[in-house]
């Protein structure tokens, strides 16, 4: 099966779309987690509440909140814009936002759940040992979370191949820029005589969305033998 | 020196415990289960925070909820120990002393262990290492030299196990590399929270020597939780018998073992006077030495002991009997002369008799019916006899110091 320059193009564009909010938004992921299982401050249900918001929303409500808040004119994307011209709807970075945002419960709940199993007794085995919150953070609770981390990082990338709603709304349906695989999906299909090419385009998100799955059951186990469980 | 004195109430649960102990030495906090031993010692070593305490060791002052400065008022020291963080002992915050425990240089081993199971053992001896001596500031050195990890590493036999995961360790083994985590972290105390309790019988005779050579080896003073009386018995310097929240005696094992409290804990079987003696003749084949104790002279069944080293014995009380005449043609190989000093009654229309036997205090349970017809009272001059045989797998070699 040879792939068209528009089929790469998809293929690229959710491969990259999909990495790219991986790397953005793990790091708040594994700090937002880390808040709702070790922290203790009021309005932790509003915050555990606002995390899971994308879950029930409807993805083109999301898509339409970022483009309030991220668009040229919107709060944060008109400061990003005018200070450093940085353009966020309608582009690759934008449709990575979204789909950040999108995939960000899923992630959230993934290192929890791993978080919640790191006995707090290893941490403060630490601390008799000498050792700071900082340094406690990394040497024991990071890497016994680690494969929670993976799972969740690479479930959020499976989830963020094939994310439509929030990204048309956001990042509209541009080829090239924002034109991912689920969106040439859906053009296809709007197209006339397009049969053949959204069969080709949804057996590409099906072998994708499985190569995802299997790498990350086999990652968690990888890290679950290095943790020694 | 190290003073402890913690106030902490929990869940209808009143925990007041203050005591002394010497240092260096084995403190010996001993009590049925639940009585708040593991609680003080997580106040101690600063992972639990007390509703008042006071944590002073070799006159450094680790805690200190009611310390500080001028004018402030009652309601500022009960925030001090819960905010209060002060940087190195000795100096004073508004609210309070509390040095944080990766501060305090105060070892832990934990019960269940707690290797990190995410790094070989030879890492795990290591983290504590690598992070000593950052922290020296504002604690006076504890010891001038610095334990060192090779001869740990084979105090405790741990050269086979260096390379596995705590995952592929027995539960001895696991124990003895959280030992020398622990002194490897260069600590000015250790904390041992019941370190044999999960280990069945064979595993527990595996690392008690262990436990002994690093008493006997190492100046560090050490708080050991356990509710068995032989641990302690074989271990301890000096014991605080504690129970339900409070701290019932404290003192020499010879003084806790003669408190009659002792009793309601380790039943009635297992009471007798805890004796420190010296080796003065081995019968080495026998199996037997003579000790000096006090001013008499008592063969005990012990081995492995030279003359000249010390040893601690139990006598238990059920196994010594008190004669008002000299005794004539007995197999007893122990006839020690001595006054009865107290009477109590024991369970069972028994009698607990406390005889001073020139130094040291000795107990005999007897039946009521024998005081009766004996005549013993207090003044009285009896002979205590006392079965060699009677102490075998009671009498310990302790260290020199002792």
């Amino acid at each position: 099966m040879q792939l068209s320059p528009a089929e790469l193009d998809a293929l690229r564009l959710s491969l990259v779309v999909a990495a790219r909010s991986v790397l953005f938004s793990l790091p708040f992921a594994v700090i937002i987690a880390w808040l709702l299982t070790r922290g203790r401050f009021a309005g932790r249900w509003l915050l555990d509440a606002f995390v899971h918001l994308p879950l029930v929303l409807p993805p083109v409500a999301i898509g339409y909140v970022l483009l309030l808040v991220f668009g040229n004119h919107g709060p944060i994307g008109g400061w990003l814009h005018n200070n450093f011209g940085i353009q966020l709807a309608f582009t690759t970075a934008g449709a990575a936002l979204a789909t950040a945002v999108m995939a960000f419960p899923l992630m959230v709940r993934s290192i929890r759940l791993s978080l919640e199993n790191v006995d707090p007794g290893l941490e403060a085995a630490a601390r008799t040992l000498g050792a700071r919150p900082v340094d406690r953070f990394f040497t024991i609770t990071l890497p016994l979370m680690l494969p929670g981390v993976l799972a969740g990082a690479v479930t959020a990338f499976a989830a963020g191949l094939g994310e439509f709603g929030a990204v048309i709304t956001f990042a509209a349906n541009v080829p090239g820029v924002t034109r991912t695989i689920p969106l040439a999906l859906y053009t296809a299909i709007q197209s006339p005589g397009g049969d053949d090419q959204a069969l080709r385009l949804a057996v590409m998100s099906f072998v994708l969305g499985l190569i995802g799955l299997l790498l990350a059951e086999m990652l968690a186990r990888r890290a679950r033998s290095l943790v020694g469980r | 020196m190290l003073k402890v004195r913690v106030v902490k109430q929990r869940d209808g649960f009143k925990l007041d415990v203050n005591f002394e102990a010497p240092t260096p030495g084995v403190v010996a906090l001993f009590g049925r289960s639940g009585c708040g031993k593991t609680t003080t010692i997580d106040i101690i070593s600063g992972l639990l925070e007390a509703d008042e305490a006071r944590i002073e060791l070799d006159g450094d002052v680790l805690e200190d909820t009611s310390a500080r400065t001028g004018r402030d008022t009652r309601a500022d020291t009960a925030k001090a120990a819960g905010t209060a963080a002060v940087s190195g002992a000795g100096s004073r915050a508004r609210t309070g002393i509390r040095v944080p425990p990766e501060r305090r240089r105060i070892g832990y081993v934990f019960q269940d262990g707690r290797l990190f199971p995410h790094m070989s053992v030879l890492r795990n001896l290591r983290y504590g290492m690598t992070r000593a001596g950052r922290d020296a500031r504002g604690v006076s050195a504890a010891s001038s030299q610095k334990i060192e990890l090779e001869p740990i590493v084979s105090l405790l036999g741990l050269e086979p196990l260096l390379q596995r995961r705590p995952y592929q360790l027995s539960g001895g083994e696991k124990q003895r590399v959280s030992l020398g985590r622990a002194l490897l972290s260069q600590p000015r105390m250790l904390l041992l929270d019941e370190p044999l309790a999960a280990l069945d019988a064979a595993r527990r005779e595996e690392v008690l020597p262990y436990l002994e050579r690093l008493r006997d080896n190492f100046s560090i003073p050490m708080v050991y939780v356990s509710h068995q009386f032989d641990e302690v018995l074989r271990l301890a310097t000096h014991v605080v018998l504690m129970d339900g929240g409070h701290v019932l005696a404290q003192g020499t094992l010879n003084e806790v073992s003669l408190v009659p409290a002792l009793r309601d804990i380790v039943g009635a079987d297992s009471v007798g006077a805890v004796l420190d003696g010296v080796v003065r003749g081995v019968n080495a084949s026998a199996g037997m030495a003579d000790l000096q104790v006090g001013a008499g002279v008592l063969n005990v069944s012990v081995r492995g002991v030279g003359v000249g080293e010390h040893v601690r014995v139990q006598l238990l009380a059920r196994d010594i009997i008190l004669a008002v005449e000299a005794p004539r043609g007995l197999s007893v190989r122990n006839e020690l002369r001595g006054v009865v000093v107290a009477l109590a009654d024991d369970e069972d229309e028994a009698v607990l008799v406390t005889v001073n036997v020139g130094g040291a205090n000795v107990l005999s349970r007897v039946t009521r019916s024998a005081v009766g017809s004996l005549g013993l009272r207090i003044g009285l001059a009896v002979w205590v006899l006392v079965k060699a045989v009677s102490t075998r797998g009671h009498a310990f070699r302790v260290s020199g110091r002792v």
